[in-house]
């Protein structure tokens, strides 16, 4: 809301915090650097810590060691109402005895600011999240999603360096939450202000984000934008998390130059070396397997491996196919709408280049905490 | 814009329909029975006895004892209720904030005395009130002067506070227990600090049970006989005390019914009075 527009945003440096409840350990060293203005995303799933992070942010929650940077002062220790953020949340939190006008007044009054000036920010406010007509309703005179709009100008009217979002969208349908992602990303621009933002929706963080931290049990999994996840995954928790993707396991039987997995009697190798002491796996995005009847034209370099479609779904730029493998595990496959069609229960096979396929470390403990 | 985004509709509220009052019939008959037949009889014997006319209320209004002692009445059931409502508003949040086995004590402590009779509880207080009793022996001992509080309003108060303490703690925490704690955070995040926080959130939005409470609590002192009898003086007479004197010692049932109408059109007014403030709040209470 400021005059001066961007650059305004505060940076945050969070270093190695760790929050612990008896022996639950909610973060588990967790150092985390977010740039001026950026709109970072925690992504994860419930319990994984990124509300955690959120509320240590804020000032809900202190830390238990650690140490915690905002706009380059330390806020450990310091009362919520004296840290300056933003925060949106899930329930919207709305005063229900204040009207629309009046909660977005109330951070502007606790600081004092004379009524003419309040009027003045309350209105630009509210005109940037298009509510300014309903300045004179209560809360419980409006749709979720407008009460939402209203807690992000209250959040907002007085300028904060930071603004934090926990969940904001999850209590709305889809169709009015992909429009709010477009006025949040929208307002993020107008404001320079620093955003983060929790979600454990993957694609919500993939179309607001400049970057996304992925949590997983009180920690950091990876940090990077959107294309980074889904490229170059660092863990497999995160290349499962983030889009679609096929996770190979088998007995490994490679040297020191590659690794080489024996799937259900079905060799395939992909070109990376793999640290000895872990199981290795390799993960395939969707459009790098292609699909085709067995026995096509050969080609040199690729893996194949066999299986039998279990499920077609036709996408409209394309169709999607589970593909059943030997071992019993799925792949997904992406093709093209030009290809041939395959229907369900037919066998085929799968093809792809060693290079493209991620060795990745087999952590089980992925498969526990997706559902 | 903003259009595109139109409040979800609203469930169709139920029909309205008359069978369910059927359900409350019971409770009806016998509402009207023990309660309804004895006030129209009251009613009518204020303007009968001993002949038709005003003279009972004539009576009471020329009489300046009644009318001191009105006042009292009102008064002291005034002390009780803001004695209870400091009592009580702590006493309910605690109930709100600790887990669940401490809160079933809270509640129990609550309960506790409506299980023991009132006359019990009253002559207990007269254990504790009076001039050679606990509180007054605790002072001495440690080198300060007694204190006279049987047979003073104080004690009076003190006593009929703790007996409708219950009546004022259970609405606040039926309305406290409905406040969510988050709007408190929300508060704090947008620079309230703890006090503030309490003052513009918390407290506007507990109000219905600080009204609720009070109320009850008013209207029930208004009418309290056995409390004040034994534990006030004549000093702290309440107008139950003077209505059984005219209708059970000397008989006039006319002016026993005549003081108890002007009771009960002196609380109806205070109810007119309080209604419209209650509704709004109620109304902006919604969620």
């Amino acid at each position: 809301m400021s005059e001066t527009g961007k650059q305004r945003g505060a940076a945050i440096d969070l270093s190695a915090v760790s929050k612990a409840y008896g022996s639950f350990r909610a973060l588990d060293d967790i150092s985390l650097h977010v740039e001026p203005g950026e709109f970072m995303t925690l992504l994860g799933p419930s319990g994984s810590g990124k509300t955690t992070t959120l509320n240590v942010i804020a000032g809900f929650t202190e830390v238990s060691s650690g140490s915690l940077q905002v706009g380059g002062r330390s806020v450990v220790g310091v009362p919520a109402h004296k840290r300056n953020i933003g925060v949106v949340f899930q329930h919207y939190a709305l005063f229900p005895h204040m009207t629309v006008g009046r909660n977005v007044a109330y951070p502007l009054a606790l600081r004092g600011i004379a009524k003419a000036e309040r009027e003045a920010r309350v209105k630009r406010a509210l005109d940037m999240v298009r509510m300014a007509d309903f300045a004179h309703r209560y809360p419980s005179e409006l749709s979720g999603g407008q009460q939402q709009r209203v807690a992000l100008a209250r959040a907002i009217v007085f300028d904060p360096p930071l603004l934090l979002m926990d969940e904001p969208l999850g209590a709305l349908d889809k169709k009015l939450r992909e429009w709010l992602q477009l006025e949040i990303k929208r307002i993020h621009r107008e404001l320079g202000t620093t955003f983060v933002y929790v979600t454990h929706d993957q694609e919500e963080a993939l179309v607001l984000s400049d970057r996304i931290a992925v949590f997983n049990r009180g920690k950091i999994e990876q940090v990077g934008t959107g294309r980074d996840l889904y490229d170059a995954p660092a863990t497999l928790f995160v290349g499962r998390f983030i889009g679609d993707s096929t996770v190979l396991r088998g007995r490994p039987r490679g040297d020191r130059s590659s690794t080489a997995l024996d799937i259900a009697g079905e060799t395939v190798t992909a070109p990376h070396r793999h640290a000895g002491d872990t199981q290795p796996v390799l993960l395939l995005r969707p459009e790098k397997l292609t699909i085709r009847r067995p026995g096509s034209d050969r080609r040199d370099g690729h893996n194949r491996l066999s299986g039998t479609v279990s499920e077609a779904i036709y996408l409209g730029s394309g169709s999607k196919y589970e593909v059943r493998l030997r071992d019993g595990s799925t792949a997904i496959v992406r093709s093209p709408l030009t290809d041939t069609s395959f229907a369900i229960g037919e066998t085929v096979e799968l093809c792809f280049r060693g290079e493209d396929a991620k060795l990745l470390a087999d952590d089980s403990t992925a498969d526990t905490t997706l559902t | 814009m903003s259009a595109s985004d139109a409040p979800s509709e609203r469930a169709a509220s139920p029909r309205r329909s008359w069978g369910p009052l059927a359900l409350a019939l019971p409770a009806l008959v016998l509402l009207v029975a023990v309660i309804g037949y004895p006030l129209a009889t009251i009613v009518i014997r204020s303007f009968t006895e001993p002949q038709a006319g005003l003279q009972n209320y004539s009576w009471f209004f020329s009489t300046p004892v009644n009318l001191v002692v009105l006042q009292r009445t009102f008064t002291i059931s005034a002390w009780v209720t803001l004695v209870c409502v400091f009592c009580a508003y702590p006493f309910a949040y605690a109930m709100t904030a600790v887990g669940p086995k401490l809160r079933m004590l809270l509640t129990l402590c609550v309960l506790i005395p409506f299980w023991v009779s009132g006359v019990v509880r009253t002559l207990s207080w007269v254990i504790l009130l009076q001039d050679s009793g606990v509180i007054n022996s605790m002072l001495r001992s440690v080198g300060l002067d007694g204190v006279r509080l049987i047979r003073t309003q104080t004690g009076v108060i003190i006593g009929m506070a703790q007996v409708l303490l219950p009546f004022m703690v259970l609405p606040l925490y039926s309305v406290m227990k409905g406040i969510d704690l988050r709007l408190v955070q929300a508060a704090r995040s947008l620079g309230a600090g703890p006090i503030r926080a309490f003052f513009t959130v918390y407290l506007p939005l507990s109000l219905p049970g600080v009204y609720a409470g009070a109320i009850i609590v008013f209207i029930l002192a208004l009418g309290f006989y056995i409390t004040p009898a034994l534990l006030g003086g004549p000093r702290s007479t309440m107008l139950s005390t003077l209505v059984q004197n005219q209708v059970l010692s000397l008989l006039q049932w006319g002016r026993g019914g005549a003081m108890g109408v002007v009771l009960l059109v002196a609380t109806f007014l205070l109810l007119a009075l309080a209604g419209p403030l209650m509704r709004q709040r109620h109304k902006q209470g919604t969620r």
